[in-house]
């Protein structure tokens, strides 16, 4: 399978199992796109009659492109098969029961009402509560006994707002680190903060002990403070970016994320990513709301081209300031065409159920974040472990071969079968298809390589006509 | 003329053949936390990247 798209001037070919990508002239973007369904001859007739009347173009020269797709092909780099399939679920078998990562839920409670929360402003449907250090011990050593022979294990502090428990956060990583050398293990912690709480003594900590640090801002003042407001109110805008700006200042390049969200309100997100980028912030994410369909912060159709629109302007700029020497990173831009995972991560799902689970202030366990709060849910608990193993393996059963859509789809292999808790909230299933999700992922996908692939080609000194200011040519097509 | 330039890029039929040795990140953990996606993970095994 491969996919063509168009995109400022380059004409791009993946081939979709193999994971080449392939700039090409416009005679052999077209010739692919013809390659399988006719023949040798017919195809050098249409080419012939189509670009004959090119000084550049002739059949000898047509010939040698036809051969020199054919000669990809036969090396595996064009028009490959999908043989993974076998596969799906192996990778998934041979680690049953191992556990990596943990979404520790230290606070259900939180200092903002966004409106917009999908954890309903941190009690995902549920009571306040802070997670004990008992239970947040008792979690750990749970990952740890569960964790097989991983060495790096993934513990996020979430909540909620978890620096309204921040003792208890603190005197848990004191603990993990006291034990995990014993245990030949490596904690990653990371912590997601509306930043309210942010002080030195944070900062400090942070800095110290997290890998990552997710900070909450959706960009321009009056977006963000349209939902990101207190108790009373007020919009938080004002409070919070002094902090963050003090926090990745001492970062001293370590992770973060600045993240926001972008809703009905603001589908024009790139004005609040250049915001972000003016306060000096580099390394951004920007995530499309999580709400039920009719909710008035959720995405419309007719918000949806110019969400597209964004993407694309986004990855322009991307590449403007790679090359002004001002480069940031936008989170579903970071594709490693040459290091980015082998084919059992990109076929086996998210891992949510069965590598990763979230874990409430009450110790119960849930296929991931977005679950908690869904009562059929629950998986267990940290004292017995996972104990509705029929829940387990509806999503141990989760991979890119277990939803028909994904098989025909291109992008398959950049998504891993895409995101268990949106399928559900939007299909009432973890195995349905969210499709809006999917149509933003594909013109993720192809604004991040197209980005890398000018990237690859300002590397060698050939950007040729892939100018970030010159007008976006669409004509995506699968074969 | 050159018709075609293909990109440097981790030949995913290889990696079937000694990958999966799952130490890297789980997907969504430590960063959007609300949609799915693997291309921007990286690979923890540097010896095992074909």
């Amino acid at each position: 399978m491969i996919h063509q798209y168009q995109m400022d001037g380059l004409n791009i070919v993946l081939d979709v199992c193999s994971g080449s990508v392939h700039l090409v002239d416009e005679i052999a973007y077209d010739m692919i796109g013809r390659y399988e369904a006719e023949s040798r001859d017919r195809i050098l007739s249409a080419m012939t009659e189509k670009y004959g009347h090119r000084e550049d173009v002739t059949p000898e020269e047509l010939a040698q492109c036809y051969d020199e797709i054919t000669a990809l092909k036969e090396a595996g780099r064009l028009f490959s098969g999908d043989t993974f399939e076998p596969m799906a679920g192996e990778l998934k078998q041979k680690t049953a029961g191992v556990v990596k990562a943990l979404c520790l839920h230290v606070a259900h409670t939180c200092n903002l009402n966004c409106s917009y929360c999908f954890a309903s402003q941190g009690k995902y449907h549920g009571d306040r509560a802070v997670m004990s250090y008992e239970v947040g011990k008792q979690a750990l050593d749970f990952l740890i006994a569960h964790s097989g022979s991983r060495r790096n294990l993934e513990v996020d502090f979430f909540g909620g707002e978890p620096l309204m428990n921040f003792d208890v956060v603190k005197r848990l990583v004191a603990y993990a680190r006291s034990v995990e050398k014993e245990h030949g293990k490596n904690f990653r912690f990371t912590l997601t903060t509306n930043g309210m709480l942010i002080d030195d003594d944070v900062i400090d900590f942070a800095n110290r002990e997290c890998a990552n640090v997710v900070l909450s801002l959706d960009g321009r003042k009056e977006i963000h403070d349209r939902f990101r407001v207190d108790y009373a109110g007020n919009g938080s805008w004002e409070r919070i970016v002094p902090k963050f700006r003090k926090l990745v200042e001492a970062r001293g390049g370590k992770n973060y994320y600045m993240r926001g969200t972008f809703t009905h309100a603001n589908p024009d997100f790139l004005k609040d990513i250049q915001v972000m980028l003016d306060l000096g912030f580099t390394e951004l994410s920007m995530e499309p709301v999580v709400c039920a369909e009719g909710d008035p912060s959720a995405l419309t159709k007719e918000d949806l081209p110019v969400v597209m629109k964004q993407y694309e302007d986004l990855a322009r700029l991307l590449v403007q300031r790679r090359r002004e020497g001002r480069p940031f990173t936008f989170y579903h831009y970071m594709i490693d065409l040459t290091g980015g995972p082998c084919v059992y991560k990109r076929i086996s799902g998210c891992g949510s159920g069965t590598e990763y689970m979230a874990v409430t202030p009450w110790g119960d366990l849930y296929p991931c974040h977005q679950f908690v709060g869904e009562e059929r849910f629950r998986l267990g608990d940290i004292w017995q472990g996972v104990v509705n193993t029929a829940v387990q393996d509806e999503f141990a059963a989760c991979n890119v071969y277990a939803r028909e859509e994904c098989r025909t789809c291109w992008a398959r292999l950049y998504c891993s079968g895409g995101c268990a808790a949106n399928a559900y909230h939007a299909t009432g299933s973890v195995r349905g298809v969210y499709g809006t999700g999917c149509e933003l992922f594909r013109k993720r996908m192809e604004c991040a390589i197209w980005a890398e692939a000018v990237r690859g080609l300002d590397a060698r000194g050939k950007a040729g006509g892939a100018a970030p200011e010159s007008d976006e040519k669409k004509a995506g097509r699968e074969a | 003329m050159e018709h075609i330039q293909t990109l440097n890029t981790r030949n995913l039929c290889e990696s079937a053949k000694n990958g999966g040795c799952g130490e890297c990140q789980t997907s969504c953990q430590s960063a959007c936390k609300t949609s799915c996606g693997i291309a921007n993970q990286q690979c923890e095994n540097k010896a095992e990247r074909k």
